[in-house]
């Protein structure tokens, strides 16, 4: 079964704030081993998706969305941003589904992810395709 | 940093075992087990564990922000997952090497071509990163 266009346009409500520890970023320094940027406090270009992962989540639990977790694969994934993550920066991500395609038995769900802070300040765009196989016989 | 169309950035190559999977997992928050175990890998019809798409393009932006000194210089960063990285279970792991050209500069903007690759395989396609200059 494909997934039905109603999903395209719809924006997901904002995870809960995430506060960015100095700890944080420099667990995720140490797993891809880059050295510390910025005294440590400065997060690496790909960090956001630790913000952006749980909305990602969100839609594939979404029962309404239709998505069969075991039948998504992550396409693409491109950020754009206003200034790189900090320590002490408390994070919301929202998502917005931008597009869904049928391409030959495959949907390729395009979705758009807004991390701002809490106080209103945009930081990074997160811009994810997943592609959703036919699940069905 | 002064960037120089069709200048070559500096080929950086990388280890990934797979305790560094696991700890990428942790750290990111990704517990998919094709990440860590060999029987659900398998079950899904890949060849073995199989690095986060993800981690392949946190190493390629390692090598980004070597070559540009400072994160706040990029504006943006994109990638698309065209091969999968296998990982052994052995104490060595596999090689990630990411290369890089500028492609062009305009408007003090850079727009730089990374190329990743491991083994004989692009396992990065299109990846693509835009930096003031």
């Amino acid at each position: 079964m494909s997934l039905g266009t109603g999903l395209v346009g719809r924006t997901f409500p904002p995870t809960d704030p995430y506060l960015v520890s100095r700890e944080k970023i420099a667990e995720f320094n140490l797993a891809i081993g880059a050295a510390p940027v910025g005294g440590g406090s400065t997060a690496p270009l790909t960090f956001p998706i630790v913000v952006a992962f749980p909305a990602m989540a969100a839609l594939l639990a979404d029962p309404d969305a239709g998505i069969e977790l075991e039948h998504v694969l992550h396409r693409d994934q491109r950020f754009e941003q206003v200034r790189p993550v900090r320590a002490g920066d408390r994070l919301t991500a929202t998502l917005t589904v931008d597009s869904v395609r049928s391409l030959a038995g495959v949907d390729l769900v395009s979705t758009r992810t807004e991390v701002d802070t809490t106080d209103g300040e945009h930081v990074v765009t997160a811009y994810a395709t997943l592609v959703h196989r036919d699940g069905g016989p | 940093m002064t960037w120089q169309a069709g200048a070559e950035l500096a080929e950086l190559s990388f280890s990934v075992t797979r305790a560094d999977l696991v700890r990428y997992a942790g750290a990111a928050g990704d517990f998919n087990p094709i990440h860590w175990s060999e029987r659900v890998a398998r079950s899904v019809g890949l060849p073995g564990v199989i690095a986060h798409g993800m981690y392949t393009m946190a190493l390629a932006g390692r090598a980004l922000t070597e070559w540009v000194r400072d994160p706040a210089a990029v504006v943006s960063f994109g990638t698309r997952f065209a091969r999968p990285v296998e990982v052994p279970d052995d104490d060595v792991g596999t090689t990630v090497r990411v290369g890089g050209r500028v492609l062009s500069v305009r408007d003090g903007l850079a727009t730089l071509s990374l190329t990743v690759t491991s083994g004989d395989a692009k396992v990065l396609g299109a990846t693509e990163a835009v930096v003031r200059c």
